[in-house]
């Protein structure tokens, strides 16, 4: 047929891919796969050789071999353990405070707000984003310092600031992640379908029982994904400790000191909240809120 | 004393009236459908029973009390939503145990109690299963279990027929039906489908624009329309308006006669004393299987609707075709007065 042929001969791209699927799947991945495999599973992999290494005690002279002793030092020494301790307790803490602010705000901008105040909320919230990491953790670090905002407004109400603290850590960690938890949520509250919010009222149950017995239910992928981000972005982190933690140290902190004295102490330290990501998604997978995703 | 009495009650949404200024009676027991086009304010009226919407003015009083301002769980009512609302995180069982649920309903108790509503609608083998792993006629059926668990005094139901297949739908009329008459629940049906609404319903209201035009049972609807608009929506109609009545007919009011009335006999051929005949040609014969249905247009532009039943197959009747020039003819006792 004439028509066939001149589609062969105007798209000869096209049609050789569409008779090649492998060709296809190749040119289609040959660039994600580079860059996972490449350069993302390879360092992390080289962070995890680097970790059995050690130091020459003389030289300072990071040597390759195979010891345990990094390991060893992170579960023995009580400074290491604390800290991971308190890493953990600032990342939940963060995730929680991160979830009871993002479930109300997400139900009032979906169901109560009109659709003006429902917009100026979305950019209200995704704006901080734009601002650089750097700015708002000095943002944060002005408001809290001795002289800073929040003693000079409290101050006629007799209210001092905690100073430069865990909280404040939190609350700083709170305010960088705060949009990768709200947003999703918000989403996910928007995509119930309005019957259900109907349907709940109809058979007897009030606003608080219909939040929690079929909003939340039904927003848990989004909150498990937005945490994914709160929680490991939290475990991560060392800027906040350093300009707002006072004496505060994460695992961040420790790496950050390591990471020219000693690699393989840095290395194997990191390897932590990674743990923590990996336990911390094998619960979530436990408790089956993943498969109803 | 009615169960629902419905007065002066409004509703807009910004410019747009949904619902003005309308008035109702719903008595016990009773299965009533508010039948009209879509945007007719059929629905409003429903959410508002409900308790989804909260009327401008007017008020709604269900056994004798003033609940127009009350929330939905505040009330003996339940709805039978259009796209069926169940939760999908919840298994049946689950979904029909939610209101059971929310009244405090012991476990074991809530437990028998919907195992057998789901029973009642023949599917007690799904009770574990997710909504979505049901089919769009279990889903309605199981949305049905949930709120006639509830043993509500006024069953809502909004275009719950609306998603399923036509033989499906046929088969789900006539169980609501039943289930309807057994229970002894007062049934309020939503739907479009003037069929399903003379089919299932004691009384049908009829909605247009926000206002009733007419309430009244499936015959008086259908035979005694009090609308040019009631007349058009159930069945069709060969509406004479005044001006057109006044030439053909020589009487003065808008009349209707319905297709099916109508019959069509040769020119010249004899007519009894009570019946009207007026000539036209065939326009158009339309073979439609049971039936045909011709269009015959008369004098002064006038196109009359006629339907004859095929009781002999095709041509081994006296069939006219497109062209002839045939009388129509009816009874005058047939023919429906509009008032207005």
């Amino acid at each position: 047929m004439s028509t066939k042929s001149i589609y062969k001969g105007s798209r000869p791209i096209s049609s050789f891919l569409l008779r090649k699927p492998k060709v296809r799947l190749i040119s289609l991945l040959s660039l994600p796969m580079t860059w996972i495999v490449g350069v993302y599973i390879v360092s992390l992999f080289l962070l995890l050789i680097t970790a059995f290494w050690n130091v020459d005690p003389f030289t300072s002279r990071v040597r390759p071999g195979f010891t345990l002793e990094n390991f060893i030092l992170i579960f023995t020494v009580p400074a290491y353990i604390a800290t991971s301790i308190r890493t953990l307790f600032i990342a939940l803490s963060v995730t929680a405070i991160c979830v009871l602010l993002a479930v109300p705000l997400g139900i009032y901008m979906a169901k109560i707000a009109n659709p003006r105040l429902r917009n100026f909320l979305a950019v209200a919230i995704t704006l901080p984003l734009w601002a650089g990491y750097l700015v708002k953790i000095i943002a944060m670090r002005l408001v809290f310092t001795e002289e800073g905002f929040f003693n000079w407004f409290m101050a006629p109400f007799g209210i001092r600031g905690p100073g430069f603290s865990i909280p404040i850590v939190i609350l700083t960690l709170t305010y960088l992640w705060f949009p990768y938890m709200a947003l999703p949520v918000y989403t996910a509250i928007r995509q119930i379908p309005p019957n259900l919010f109907d349907a709940s009222s109809d058979m007897g149950a009030k606003g608080f029982t219909t939040v929690y017995r079929v909003v939340i239910p039904l927003i848990v992928p989004a909150i498990i994904a937005g945490s994914v981000f709160t929680f490991s972005l939290s475990l991560g982190d060392y800027l906040a400790a350093r300009f707002t933690g006072g004496a505060t140290q994460m695992i961040g902190s420790i790496i950050a000191a390591n990471i020219n004295l000693n690699p393989p102490v840095a290395a194997a330290y990191s390897m932590i909240p990674i743990a923590f990501v990996v336990i911390y998604l094998m619960v979530a997978r436990r408790t089956g809120s993943l498969e109803r995703m | 004393m009615a169960l629902i009495e419905i007065r002066n009650l409004t509703k807009s949404f910004g410019n747009l009236k949904a619902v003005d200024d309308i008035s109702l009676d719903i008595e016990p027991g009773e299965f009533i459908t508010l039948l009209g086009p879509s945007g007719s304010g059929k629905t409003t009226v429903l959410r508002m029973i409900a308790g989804f919407e909260d009327p401008d003015a007017g008020l709604i009083k269900l056994n004798g009390v003033d609940i127009t301002h009350l929330p939905p769980f505040d009330r003996d009512v339940n709805t039978v939503f259009q796209d069926y609302a169940l939760f999908p995180h919840m298994s049946v069982q689950e979904n029909v145990e939610y209101g059971l649920r929310t009244r405090k309903v012991p476990k074991a108790e809530r437990a028998k109690q919907a195992i057998a509503a789901i029973a009642s609608v023949k599917l007690e083998e799904t009770v574990n299963r997710l909504p979505h792993q049901l089919s769009g006629g279990q889903r309605q059926r199981i949305a049905l279990a949930r709120a006639l668990v509830l043993r509500p005094r006024v069953l809502l139901l909004d275009e719950p027929l609306g998603a399923l297949d036509r033989q499906l739908r046929e088969e789900m009329q006539v169980e609501l039906k039943k289930i309807q008459r057994d229970a002894g629940i007062t049934f309020v049906f939503v739907t479009h489908d003037q069929e399903e609404a003379m089919r299932m319903s004691d009384r049908i209201v009829v909605f247009n624009s926000g206002r009733i035009e007419q309430v009244g049972t499936p015959e008086q609807v259908y035979e005694e329309p009090r609308t040019n608009f009631v007349a058009g929506f159930l069945g069709t109609a060969n509406i004479f308006t005044a001006d057109m009545a006044s030439k053909l007919l020589g009487t003065s009011s808008t009349v209707s006669i319905r297709p099916e009335r109508i019959r069509l006999q040769a020119l010249g051929t004899k007519i009894e004393k009570s019946e009207t005949s007026i000539v036209g040609t065939i326009h158009e014969a339309a073979f439609v299987g049971a039936n045909t249905i011709y269009i015959i247009e008369t004098e002064f532009g006038m196109k009359l609707t006629v339907r004859k039943t095929n009781t002999e197959l095709l041509g081994q009747d006296d069939s006219f075709v497109a062209g002839d020039q045939v009388m129509a003819v009816w009874r005058n006792s047939h023919v429906a007065q509009i008032p207005v």
